[in-house]
């Protein structure tokens, strides 16, 4: 099927493509354009300008693309068009979504070791504005998250839920909108840190305009989502699909009510938060926390739930532990929020709930693991010889690592030696790049040579390499950041025999510069380890194979393959 | 495709009878540890909800059995050290702080305590170990003191700062910006540069210093003397030395002289409890340029006495 064929069938499924239909929507394009730079000419600050121009420029470009792709031949005939092929999945978004993954991963890894370096050596700040530490760090998480990981996410769900109902995507054409309108956030949301544009909220540093522009993609994706689900040709929903929709329903909330905001005015970049206070920072981290449950743990497993029997070709383990542990999982989480405010000025009783459901948190999350885990049950001996299987084993593996340190560093005693320290880093560094980044690279690495209809990849040797790397690269990461947070974290609290604190805070950072150095080589190896994955993508589109000595072989001496001859008594 | 059970052959379990693009699933049941794990931690997290402050009510929250609180814990902890503290600080408190250095134990006690303090409140500008920054804050380190170095006078230094404008006993004296507000001109400036730079014996005497003593004598000695040697009364500095906390070349001193920057320091009475102060002056003292107490006493007794 080509794109022309495919351009039409994306049309038709919304009824008739008519010269009428054609001129609403290009002129809807043409008049967004403009409505944009009205708002860049009036606009209060010179950010804003710059993101209206870029929405201008966007809308522009849809223009472009509805004028010059459309079917006049049958818009003159006048022709009802031919349904889609409704015998084909519709994987034009995901093939998008796989290389725009790709990209933003080198961006955000790339971002990561530079301002890791800028720790170690803050003369990499440059004096510049737009390359200082303060800008590039939000740049770095909402790149690693909500790009890499995110597109990611849209992709495979993309993916997952058409194979998994059996149907193909409903609204193709919104499809298209949320993978294009979610780059175009992204798009707006980096270009606003470097602009020094920010609502100031944690891992919801974009402002009120990219906020609303973020939802409407969302819903939209909810849509979607929910109209292939509806249209599913299989009795049951796959735990896959109940994953990526409480992902997307729990973020549509939590991203609505975290950045409740007034702008200071329609025509400037800056707004003021619905909330004060105590009551900002305890929906902050609700938000921030559960952007960490159902951005990167349920979504993450609902890959995991795909990709990983289908790699292992063995069934799920537990069909009963994967409900319960659902269940109780999105249960919980929601009220995990306040361990993030242990010993400040957040009511006593809100610490202790936010303590105690993320410990009970700890079964519910484990829960994931074992049943990823012991899929492989009857296929173990695929660790030995398949690279993929390799990355979702060790993604699973420092799952489980982080999803017991969640709740282990939550318990108050804990906290209060680890809050506000580098151990806080080697935490979510260990889920980042252990769990969401591994377990990416494996779907990634399954999908293109199914997406693109190549045999194989170029190299699965290269998966090896790239897994190694990765690996070590998390090592040097989390045990650096694990010694530096508690060499912190008890510099910080340490009292001389007469009373006095031994340590400024100056001597603390001066003894960490070993271990930022340390995390550096870390975060240079997974780099080094991604940018493997960029070429063998690379040459895999490009149809090349490598030749090479495949991984599966054992070797086998037969010559040595009998008993010993017995030896005659004298 | 739905609904046909089948035995998996490695396992020797059902699965479900439910298919999806060929993936089943087990019929495996939870893994006995898995599931008491999960009982274990409800059980504990109900008994902690019990003992532990816990559920909003209408007004307030519940309290929990064990009464405990966070700001409790934070007073009965600190109200502990202070017990433990409290013979040293008493005692530090107790002495006269000319009297420290006759009591060796106390006195190290105190530029212990006054090292810690200074580690988190002073560093900021005086840098870790006191050695100052060059042409803004003064190092603490040597004997060269704007406003007087023995004991007494650092902690009175301290606890009412340096040219605090709301505060009545704070040091304070104002250098005239001589070159700003054209008491002097350029070239008498220059001369006056000239004059100081030979005290100070950078310069040899010569036309321009000559004609800066004279300007020296009428204009800047009533602060630093004479000679430049200083006057502590209204913190001027000495002039005779090596020592410059703004710089002693002659671009450095014109700049000075035009526009001076009459430095800042905030009174720690307020903020610190007095035995601190006093543990700081041990600490500043004890850097290396303390001072004994001067023979006479001058300030607030002051009455023709020699």
């Amino acid at each position: 099927m080509d794109d022309h064929e495919r351009e039409r069938g994306s049309d038709a499924e919304q009824g008739f493509a008519t010269m009428d239909d054609l001129v609403l929507k290009a002129g809807g394009w043409l008049g967004l354009a403009l409505v944009a730079l009205v708002f860049a000419a009036l606009a209060v600050d010179t950010p804003f300008a710059v993101h209206m121009i870029i929405i201008a420029i966007t809308c522009m470009i849809a223009l472009w693309f509805r004028v010059s792709r459309a079917d006049y031949a049958g818009m003159a005939r006048g022709l009802l068009k031919m349904p889609a092929d409704q015998g084909a999945y519709d994987d034009d978004p995901v093939r998008w979504g796989v290389i725009a993954t790709i990209f933003w991963g080198v961006a955000g890894l790339a971002v990561g070791l530079y301002i890791a370096l800028q720790l170690a050596f803050p003369a990499l700040n440059l004096e510049i504005e737009y390359t200082s530490f303060g800008r590039l760090r939000p740049l770095h998480t909402s790149a690693v998250v909500f790009a890499f990981g995110g597109n990611a996410l849209i992709a495979t769900s993309f993916y997952v839920v058409q194979r998994t109902c059996r149907a193909r995507l409903a609204f193709p054409g919104a499809a298209r909108f949320v993978f294009w309108g979610y780059q175009l956030f992204l798009v707006l949301a980096a270009t606003g840190y470097l602009m020094g544009v920010t609502g100031a909220r944690e891992y919801a540093e974009p402002e009120w305009y990219v906020d609303l522009w973020l939802t409407i993609v969302w819903i939209v994706y909810f849509v979607v989502f929910v109209g292939t689900i509806v249209k599913r040709r299989e009795p049951h929903i796959y735990v896959a699909n109940w994953f990526y929709l409480s992902f997307i329903v729990t973020i549509a909330m939590l991203h609505i009510v975290n950045n409740l905001a007034v702008p200071a005015t329609i025509f400037g970049s800056k707004s003021y938060s619905a909330f004060a206070g105590v009551q900002d920072a305890l929906t902050q981290w609700w938000y921030g926390h559960n952007a960490v449950a159902f951005f990167l743990t349920v979504p993450f497993l609902a890959m995991m739930y795909y990709f990983v029997p289908k790699q292992a070709e063995r069934p799920i383990y537990s069909y009963r532990l994967s409900i319960l542990h659902f269940w109780s999982l999105i249960f919980l989480y929601i009220w995990a929020g306040p361990h993030h405010l242990h010993y400040t000025a957040l009511p006593d009783w809100a610490q202790t709930l936010g303590m105690v459901f993320s410990v009970v948190l700890w079964m519910p999350s484990w829960g994931g693991m074992i049943n990823g885990l012991m899929t492989l049950n009857g296929a173990w001996d695929k660790i030995r010889t398949d690279p993929i299987i390799r990355m979702m084993v060790v993604a699973l593996a420092f799952y489980g690592m982080a999803t017991f340190e969640g709740p282990m560093l939550s318990v108050k005693a804990f906290n209060s030696l680890s809050h506000y320290t580098e151990w806080t880093i080697a935490h979510v560094h260990a889920g980042a790049l252990g769990w969401n980044g591994m377990i990416t690279f494996a779907a990634v690495y399954y999908l293109v040579p199914r997406l693109w209809g190549r045999p194989r990849l170029y190299s699965l040797r290269m998966v090896n390499w790239h897994f190694w790397l990765a690996t070590l690269g998390i090592v040097f990461y989390a045990a650096s950041m694990w010694v530096a947070g508690i060499m912190q974290g008890l510099m910080w609290r340490e009292y001389g025999a007469d009373g006095y604190l031994v340590y400024s805070f100056a001597e603390t950072v001066a003894a960490m510069h070993p271990m930022y150095l340390i995390r550096a080589a870390g975060g240079a190896m997974y780099l080094a380890g991604f940018l493997l994955l960029v070429f063998n993508v690379w040459a895999t589109l490009a149809g090349r194979v490598r030749e090479e000595k495949p991984m599966t072989e054992t070797p086998h001496n037969a010559a040595a393959d009998r008993p010993l001859a017995p030896v005659p008594a004298e | 495709m739905a609904d046909h059970k089948r035995i998996d052959e490695v396992t020797g379990t059902s699965t479900s009878g439910h298919e999806w693009d060929g993936i089943e699933e087990l019929d495996t049941p939870m893994p006995r540890w898995w599931l008491w794990s999960l009982y274990a931690t409800i059980v504990w997290g109900i008994a902690y909800v019990i003992l532990y402050p816990a559920w909003p009510m209408v007004h307030g929250a519940t309290e929990g059995v064990l009464g405990w609180t966070s700001r409790g814990q934070l007073e009965a902890e600190m109200r502990a050290d202070a017990a433990r503290r409290a013979p040293v600080m008493n005692a530090i408190a107790a002495t006269p702080i000319a009297d420290l250095p006759a009591k060796p134990e106390l006195m190290q006690a105190a530029v212990q305590g006054g090292a810690a303090a200074f580690r988190v409140h002073c560093v900021q500008c005086h840098g870790a170990g006191g050695a100052g920054v060059k042409t803004l804050y003064p190092s603490l380190t040597d004997d060269d003191w704007l406003w007087g170095g023995d004991l007494a006078t650092i902690d009175y230094t301290i606890t009412h700062g340096i040219r605090n404008p709301d505060h009545k006993e704070t040091r304070t004296s104002l250098m005239p910006a001589f070159g700003r507000d054209g008491i002097l001109n350029a070239a008498q400036i220059s001369d006056v540069v000239s004059f100081v730079r030979t005290i100070s014996r950078q310069e040899k005497p010569g036309a321009s210093s000559a004609r800066g003593a004279t300007l020296f004598a009428d204009n800047c000695a009533v602060c630093h003397g004479a000679g430049g040697e200083g006057g502590r009364q209204v913190g001027a500095a000495k002039l005779t030395d090596a020592v410059w906390l703004y710089g002693g070349d002659r671009a450095s001193l014109t700049a000075t002289i035009t526009q001076p920057r009459n430095g800042v320091m905030p009174r720690w009475g307020e903020r610190l409890d007095p035995v601190t102060i006093k543990m700081l002056a041990a600490y500043v003292y004890s850097l290396g340029g303390g001072e004994k107490p001067a023979p006479a006493p001058e300030g607030p007794k002051a009455d023709g006495k020699p």
